[in-house]
């Protein structure tokens, strides 16, 4: 987990840690996944296109057309578009989208049972590694999420559900409320 | 509860992470048709007790539309495929005839 300062809010008094993250720096891409596209998304990120359904080294996939790009330390979003930008010879769209995502971290042993009581997926340790990632709805919201670690996973929704998706972390992840069925 | 896999991200979701949009494979008519075709393009759904096509978007997840069929009685699905295209896939006719001999509608 990185340091306190990156989070707004951070609530500790249930089982699960949850926190909510200052902006998070991220560039979404749409563009047709063609061979010639996926090579200069490559060049232009210097790490190879996600496999479906992962996550790796900052870009997520998030449908066959769509990337979720966490804009790397030191960089700005408006680099990586420009980088995205130059190298695709294709129809394409790259956005800031930091202003419009809210970036949620949960701690604690238990995390996946926070997730599990909203989420309509299979979050036992064999189905859901670390690497995975995962579009779904948790309660009635429609979010991303993947683990950064056994204990450790990271949310993303939309910014203006954030004070929602907060209260219903915090409510979910209460004392003596989380099983331990995964 | 109805399981569907969505045939662009090859989630195995379950019904209220998808939206369903209808009836599959409407012929359209527009200028020029009758009233009775148009009204029949318009409102008139098959509704079928048995094998049914539908449309449904992945809403909660990739976000794509696709082709589902399944039985509208025992809510199996017989599969699930691309939304560009007129029709179901043959072999996803095969695979339903094979399960359900006495299925004869046309889709």
């Amino acid at each position: 987990m990185s340091d306190l300062l990156s989070f707004s809010e951070i609530d500790g008094s249930g089982e699960v840690l949850v926190a909510m993250q200052r902006r998070v720096p991220m560039v979404t891409l749409k563009a047709e996944p063609t061979k010639p596209t996926r090579a200069a998304i490559k060049r232009a990120l210097g790490t190879p296109v996600p496999a479906p359904r992962t996550i790796a080294n900052g870009v997520a996939w998030m449908a066959p057309d769509e990337w979720l790009i966490m804009v790397p330390e030191g960089q700005t979003p408006q680099a990586v578009i420009g980088r995205l930008t130059a190298e695709i010879k294709a129809p394409m769209l790259a956005v800031d989208v930091s202003d419009a995502r809210a970036v949620f971290t949960l701690k604690g042993n238990k995390a996946r049972e926070v997730l599990a009581k909203g989420a309509p997926v299979d979050l036992s340790p064999t189905a859901f590694t670390p690497g995975d990632f995962r579009r779904t709805r948790l309660g009635q919201v429609a979010v991303a999420f993947w683990m950064e670690a056994e204990d450790e996973i990271t949310l993303v929704c939309f910014a203006s559900l954030k004070q929602f998706m907060f209260d219903w972390l915090v409510n979910a992840a209460q004392k003596s409320s989380l099983p331990a069925f995964l | 509860m109805l399981l569907l896999t969505c045939p662009y991200c090859g989630v195995e979701g379950e019904e209220t992470e998808f939206h369903n949009g209808g009836e599959a494979h409407l012929k359209r008519v527009g200028d020029g048709s009758s009233d009775a075709d148009f009204t029949a393009y318009m409102f008139e759904r098959k509704n079928p007790r048995g094998i049914v096509f539908e449309r449904w978007r992945h809403v909660y997840g990739c976000g794509k539309w696709f082709h589902a069929a399944r039985c509208a009685v025992t809510l199996e699905v017989f599969g699930t495929y691309s939304a560009q295209t007129s029709e179901p896939p043959a072999d996803l006719i095969a695979k339903i005839r094979a399960k359900r001999p006495e299925w004869e509608a046309t889709p």
